[in-house]
C-alpha cells in the first residue's frame, strides 16, 4: 500500500523494569524479570499474589497536585508521554501546530483504582465523599485527554479500547491519523495500571493467572511446557508517529517507519483465542500487505506471547501461517516473561521495544524458556544480534473479545 | 473555639493541599477562582475537606456565596458557633 510514510520520532515508557526507555531497554537486553511478590494486605487472600508493578512510582515523578487529579492509569500515562515528547524534539516553544497533533492513546480497563476507591468511599462514607474528580479520573479516555492537554493536541484525542490489543490498536490509528492527513504527529501509545484485588480476583476466576508464587520471577514463561497463565504488569509506554515529510523537514532523529498495521476479530468466543489462530494470522498478513512488505522481510517478531497454555500455542500456529517457509528468519521474543503483561499498555511498551530491536539491531531474550515447547519457531533464549541492511519485524497483539492488531516496523 | 486566624489557617493548609496553591498567599481578600486559579472541581473538594476538618456543613448552594478566602472563613466560623 503506497501512500503518505509514517516514522517514529520519540519514545517513552514506565514499566516493571525501568522508570524511562533507557532503563527498561537495558533491562529487557539483560533479562530482568519486574515481578515480585505483591506486599498489600488486600493480596494475601488471592489466588495469584505476584504481578508487575512499575520499577518508578508516577508520584515520585510528577507535579503533586498534576497527579492528585489523575488515575494511577493517567499518571503513568502522563509520565510516558512527556519522555516521548522530549526525546522527539516536538516540546517546547517551538512545537507543531496544535491542530495537527493528535493522540491515541489507549487503556484495556480504565481508571478502576480511582471506580474501586470511590466505590469504598460512598459505602463508607456516603454521596458526599465521593470526589468530584472520579469522573474525569475513571473514564477510559482521561489519559488521552491529559495528555493532549499537556502537549496541546488539537487534531483530536483518541482512546481506542479492545482489551490487551488496545495500545496496537492506538498505533494502527495513529498511522491511518497522519495517512488519512489529520495530523502530521500523534503520540500513540496505551497505558494501565489495574494491579488491584478485584482485576487479580477476576482474571484469576477465568483461570487466566499464574499460581507461581513462591517463584515470582519464573513464573511469567511464554513458550516454556511449565507455564501456567499469565502474571499482571502496569506501566505505560508513548511513541510519537509523524509523517515522513514533517519529521524531515525538522530534521528529526527517526528510529524506525511504522509500515502498516492489521486489525481483524476472531469472532470466535469472547475469552478463548481461535486455536486455529485465523483471525491472527490474518492480522499479520494484513499488517505485511499495508507495509509492503513480504514474509521474507520479517526478521523479528515481538509476540503476544502472555505465558497462557492456550494462547502461546494458537499465536505460534499463525505465525507459521502468516510467514510461511520464511518464519526461519524471524527471531521471536516475549517482553511479557520480563515484565508480565500489561494488557492495554502491552501493544505499546512492546512496540517501543520492536522499534528499539531495529534501531539498535539486537532482540531481547525471552526468559525462563527452560523447557520449551516444540513449536517450529526461533525463540531468542538469549539475547540475539540482527544482521545489517533493510530490516522489518512485527509486534502481536490480542485482546479478549477477539481483536487481533499486529503492526509492522521498518528500519528508518 | 478556634479563632478566625486558626480556621483561615487549616483552611490555607487544605486549599494548598487540593490546589497546589502556597498558603501563605490564601490571605481574606483572595478570591479563589479569580486569584488564587482554583477550578470548580477543585472548590468542591476544597469544601468537603472543609466540612470534615470543621465539622460543619456547608450545602452546594452556599458554595456560590463562597467568593473569597475571607467569606469561606466566616461563614466556617459562624456555622461552628
Amino acid at each position: 500500500m503506497s501512500g503518505t510514510r509514517v516514522v517514529v520520532t520519540g519514545l517513552g515508557a514506565t514499566s516493571p523494569v525501568g522508570g524511562d526507555v533507557t532503563s527498561t531497554w537495558s533491562a529487557l537486553l539483560a533479562g530482568q524479570s519486574g515481578v515480585d511478590t505483591l506486599k498489600h494486605a488486600w493480596a494475601d487472600e488471592l489466588g495469584c499474589q505476584i504481578a508487575g508493578e512499575v520499577a518508578v512510582d508516577p508520584g515520585d515523578v510528577l507535579d503533586r497536585v498534576k497527579a492528585r487529579r489523575l488515575d494511577r492509569s493517567g499518571q503513568l500515562a502522563l509520565v510516558a508521554a512527556l519522555e516521548a515528547w522530549s526525546d522527539s524534539g516536538l516540546a517546547g516553544t517551538d512545537g507543531p501546530d496544535p491542530e495537527r497533533v493528535a493522540v491515541a492513546m489507549a487503556s484495556g480497563i480504565g481508571g478502576v483504582q480511582t471506580l474501586l476507591n470511590n466505590y469504598d468511599s460512598l459505602r463508607e462514607k456516603g454521596p458526599r465523599r465521593v470526589s468530584p474528580l472520579a469522573i474525569p479520573m475513571l473514564m477510559p479516555n482521561g489519559p488521552a485527554a491529559a495528555i493532549g492537554l499537556t502537549v496541546g493536541a488539537k487534531a483530536g484525542v483518541h482512546t481506542p479500547v479492545s482489551a490487551c490489543a488496545s495500545g496496537n490498536e492506538s498505533i494502527a490509528l495513529g498511522i491511518d491519523l497522519i495517512r488519512l492527513g489529520r495530523a502530521d504527529v500523534v503520540l500513540v501509545g496505551g497505558t494501565e495500571a489495574a494491579i488491584h484485588a478485584l482485576p487479580l480476583a477476576a482474571f484469576g476466576q477465568m483461570q487466566a493467572l499464574s499460581k507461581r508464587n513462591d517463584e515470582p520471577q519464573r513464573a511469567s514463561r511464554p513458550w516454556d511446557k511449565g507455564r501456567d497463565g499469565f502474571v499482571m504488569g502496569e506501566g505505560a509506554a508513548v511513541l510519537v508517529l509523524e509523517s515522513e515529510q514533517h519529521a524531515q523537514a525538522r530534521g528529526a532523529r527517526v528510529y524506525a517507519e511504522a509500515a502498516g498495521a492489521g486489525i481483524t476479530a476472531d469472532s470466535h468466543d469472547i475469552a478463548q483465542p481461535d486455536p486455529a489462530g485465523l483471525g491472527a494470522t490474518r492480522a499479520m498478513r494484513l499488517a505485511l500487505r499495508e507495509g509492503d512488505l513480504s514474509p521474507a522481510d520479517i526478521v523479528h517478531i515481538n509476540a503476544h506471547a502472555t505465558s497462557t497454555p492456550q494462547g502461546d500455542v494458537a499465536e505460534a500456529q499463525a505465525i507459521r501461517q502468516a510467514l510461511g517457509s520464511d518464519v526461519d528468519r524471524a527471531v521471536l521474543t516475549s517482553t511479557k516473561s520480563m515484565t508480565g503483561h500489561l494488557l492495554g499498555a502491552a501493544g505499546a511498551l512492546e512496540s517501543v521495544a520492536t522499534v528499539l530491536a531495529l534501531h539498535h539491531r539486537v532482540v531481547p531474550p525471552t526468559i525462563n524458556l527452560e523447557d520449551p515447547e516444540d513449536l517450529g519457531l526461533d525463540v531468542a533464549s538469549t539475547r540475539r544480534e540482527l544482521p545489517a541492511g533493510p530490516l522489518a519485524a512485527l509486534n502481536n497483539s490480542f485482546g479478549f473479545g477477539g481483536h487481533n492488531v499486529a503492526v509492522a516496523f521498518r528500519t528508518a | 473555639m478556634p479563632t478566625k486566624t486558626d480556621i483561615q489557617a487549616d483552611l490555607a493548609a487544605i486549599v494548598e493541599e487540593i490546589a497546589g496553591v502556597s498558603a501563605a498567599d490564601v490571605q481574606p481578600d483572595k478570591e479563589f477562582i479569580a486569584d488564587l486559579d482554583v477550578d470548580s472541581l477543585s472548590m468542591v473538594e476544597i469544601v468537603v475537606a472543609a466540612e470534615e476538618k470543621f465539622g460543619v456543613r456547608i450545602p452546594d448552594d452556599q458554595v456560590k456565596n463562597l467568593r473569597t478566602v475571607g467569606d469561606a472563613v466566616d461563614y466556617i466560623d459562624t456555622a461552628q458557633a
